[in-house]
């Protein structure tokens, strides 16, 4: 399940813990796609990737990028300016 | 230069017969010629992926939203990203800025009207995809370029120049302009149906609007809208600006390229640049730009950060607070304290504020 928004006390449960977490705050787009990509690419199927972010345009990239690569997007979450994107690496992928 | 066929490089194990399934590799920007060419392709059944190359220039929606966002407006995207979602395309998003360098800094065929090196940038990323053609397996590649589209990479005598000097011989297709232009291999091999192409040339965007409502297609960026600043006037000023006072060495570092997008910049001393944060967005972009600069802000009093490039002399930053609080909300003040932050830590200055007269406009890059 997606979910997008700030981070509460309510959220129903913790992110996963990551395998690789990529630290692309202060770039722009697409560097954080080009980072997460690069990361996964290492990766092995079924492993999760954290990427932190500082665009905005993360809330609308990430999820296209993990359909047109078929990976699975756990869940986006945002606390003040940084979003974070959990994405789980699937067998058709980079 | 002339449309004669080009040399047809070296066969790689391809068979004459069609193979199944027919293989092409396209070239997305995410405007609307590349997903009409990607459209083309995937409706006769040929298995497409895309690549969409990255070069530090180019322009999304997101440089845009370095900005504070206008309200309501959505989040900005990546276009090729969508567009590809859009085709049901996979995409691969390639960073070619560091190799790019050479391209901009030194191009083959010239600049454009601004420091756009578009032909050689043509060149260069049509090589790319060629060797990702052979790496990845697919059959030939293709653009949405149309003939006398754009002044420079998109004239009927230069086409053929790209896949001539990128080695890539017969094997460019380019879908939109097909029937116009000497027969492609995968056209000579019946492997693309040439008669299911188009026959669009020259500026007006309006056949490729009429064949987007024919595919269904109405999700589409700006038809006109440019994808590099380099074409842009101001960034290419800004750009020449550094490399000038950089005793005229054209290099650049993928910091350097991306606060060109941001902020004001004015050039106070052959040796110093400061530039300043417009609104909320900017200075927070400019904040994650600090190391090695220095960070200017006043403290107290709502206003602008400001980095300061190049030489700090004591002369020189106490020019530069003084114009940095000129653009707060201190500007009308006696003094205004400025606080000063750069590697080794923080400290203060008392500064008056220059006034309107005193920022000459030649500091204004």
């Amino acid at each position: 399940m997606v979910s997008l928004g700030e981070t509460s006390p309510d959220e129903p449960s913790p992110p996963p813990r990551p395998h690789r977490q990529v630290d692309a705050r202060n770039l722009l787009c697409p560097m954080p796609i080009l980072r997460a990509e690069a990361a996964i690419a290492e990766m092995a199927p079924g492993e999760i990737l954290a990427l932190l972010a500082t665009d905005p345009g993360l809330e609308r990239d990430l999820p296209a990028w993990c359909r047109v690569n078929h990976h699975t997007l756990i869940t986006i979450r945002r606390q003040g300016r940084e979003l974070t994107g959990w994405v789980r690496k699937e067998k058709i992928g980079p | 230069m002339s449309d004669t066929p080009v040399d047809t490089p070296p066969a790689t194990a391809i068979p004459v017969d069609r193979p199944h399934p027919v293989r092409a590799l396209g070239l997305l920007s995410g405007g609307l010629d590349s997903i009409l060419a990607t459209r083309l392709l995937t409706s006769q059944g040929i298995e497409v992926e895309c690549v969409n190359f990255h070069t530090g220039f180019c322009i999304q929606s997101h440089t845009a939203a370095i900005r504070n966002p206008k309200p309501g407006a959505p989040p900005p995207r990546h276009d090729a990203l969508h567009a590809a979602e859009l085709l049901g395309v996979r995409l691969h998003l390639v960073d070619i800025s560091q190799e790019y360098v050479r391209i901009v800094t030194n191009p083959k065929h010239g600049y454009g009207r601004n420091l756009n090196p578009c032909l050689d940038c043509k060149i260069f990323m049509v090589q790319k995809a060629w060797e990702m053609k052979e790496r990845l397996g697919f059959h030939f590649l293709f653009t949405g370029e149309v003939v006398g589209e754009r002044p420079m990479s998109q004239r009927r005598d230069t086409m053929p120049l790209i896949q001539r000097e990128a080695g890539v011989g017969g094997w460019l297709l380019r879908p939109l302009s097909a029937l116009t232009l000497p027969e492609t291999e995968p056209e000579k091999r019946g492997w693309v149906d040439r008669q299911a192409l188009q026959g669009i040339t020259g500026r007006s965007r309006k056949p490729q609007m009429a064949l987007a409502r024919q595919f269904g297609i109405t999700d589409y960026p700006s038809p006109a809208g440019g994808c590099c600043f380099l074409t842009d006037e101001g960034y290419s000023r800004r750009l020449q600006d550094l490399w000038d006072h950089r005793g005229g060495v054209k290099e650049y570092t993928l910091d350097d390229i991306l606060l060109l997008k941001a902020g004001r910049h004015l050039r106070l001393h052959p040796g110093c640049k400061v530039i300043v944060g417009r609104d909320q967005g900017e200075n927070n972009f400019l904040g994650g730009f600090k190391k090695g600069r220095l960070l200017l802000r006043a403290k107290g009093i709502p206003g602008p950060v400001a980095l300061v490039e190049g030489e700090a002399a004591e002369e020189l930053l106490e020019l530069a607070c003084r114009l940095v609080a000129r653009f707060g909300k201190g500007r009308d003040a006696e003094q205004v304290t400025m606080e000063i932050e750069s590697d080794q830590g923080r400290r203060t200055r008392q500064v008056t504020p220059l006034s309107a007269e005193e920022i000459p406009k030649t500091w204004y890059l």
